[in-house]
């Protein structure tokens, strides 16, 4: 089965999502995600979706349930790079990705990601 | 209203939703549809999509292009034999699953089209049929 390429930079992980992806794949990518946070010891996660078309319930629920995930096992989720049509869609169909922190692009995420890194052991931020 | 092309998918397995999630971009985009609108219709149909296969156990989807008096629009009509919605209000009330989704699929998707009808009969299957003009 065909799987979404996880990148390892330091102590964080990138995902880009390039495909149209069907519901089996987001799943997987869920499982890879959470086992390599743990096997990597990552402190953060930053998934690309800017190359996404459109963002509906069940993807909307993917990346919450990564970012609940990667919460659960001390590591920041930050997605990146929503496309206009995609986020004004997402508010309309009515959901609001409670939990997961955004950035507009890659660079600004990393910044995010590298302040939630610098916690060093204290509570998580949200 | 005659349309000007009719298109039927089958809705058998998880890929299915993917390509009625293609098909429907591609009407959008050539009837002229913005940007935002080709998004929320591409929205609305994977949604449904996956409604007709979690729920109604497959069944299809029908794409017609429509032009009503110089009026370009996207007709999507999504039916399956399954077992159909016993309490029709409830099911439209957002938050409400009987799956493990959010509960977003018909009441979300009603707000990103036009037109949205809803028949269904209970161990006889269900048919959304939703519009958006352009």
């Amino acid at each position: 089965m065909e799987r979404i390429p996880i990148l390892q930079m330091g102590e964080f992980l990138l995902v880009t999502i390039q495909v149209d992806m069907h519901d089996r794949l987001a799943l997987a990518l869920q499982d890879d995600l959470t086992n390599k946070i743990v096997s990597a010891g990552a402190r953060g996660v930053l998934i690309d979706i800017s190359s996404l078309e459109i963002v509906d319930s069940f993807i909307g629920r993917m990346l919450a349930n990564i970012a609940a995930m990667s919460r659960v096992l001390d590591a920041a989720t930050v997605v990146v790079g929503m496309k206009p049509a995609v986020a004004i869609t997402l508010v309309e169909l009515g959901l609001s990705l409670p939990g997961v922190r955004t950035a507009l692009n890659v660079e600004k995420g990393m910044d995010l990601l590298r302040a939630a890194g610098g916690r060093a052991g204290g509570p998580a931020k949200h | 209203m005659v349309p000007q092309s009719t298109e039927t998918l089958p809705i058998r397995i998880s890929s299915d939703i993917v390509m009625v999630r293609q098909v429907v971009r591609a009407r959008a985009a050539e009837i002229g549809l913005s940007l935002v609108d080709q998004t929320k219709i591409v929205t609305a149909a994977s949604e449904l999509a996956r409604n007709t296969l979690e729920h109604g156990k497959g069944g299809e989807c029908q794409v017609e292009v429509l032009n009503s008096t110089g009026r370009a629009g996207l007709r999507l009509s999504f039916s399956d034999r399954g077992p159909g919605i016993p309490d029709l209000t409830v099911a439209m009330r957002d938050g409400f699953t009987t799956g493990n989704g959010l509960g977003l699929g018909l009441s979300g998707s009603k707000r990103l089209v036009n037109d949205f009808e809803i028949a269904t009969k209970v161990g006889e299957g269900t048919r959304v049929t939703v519009t958006r003009w352009k």
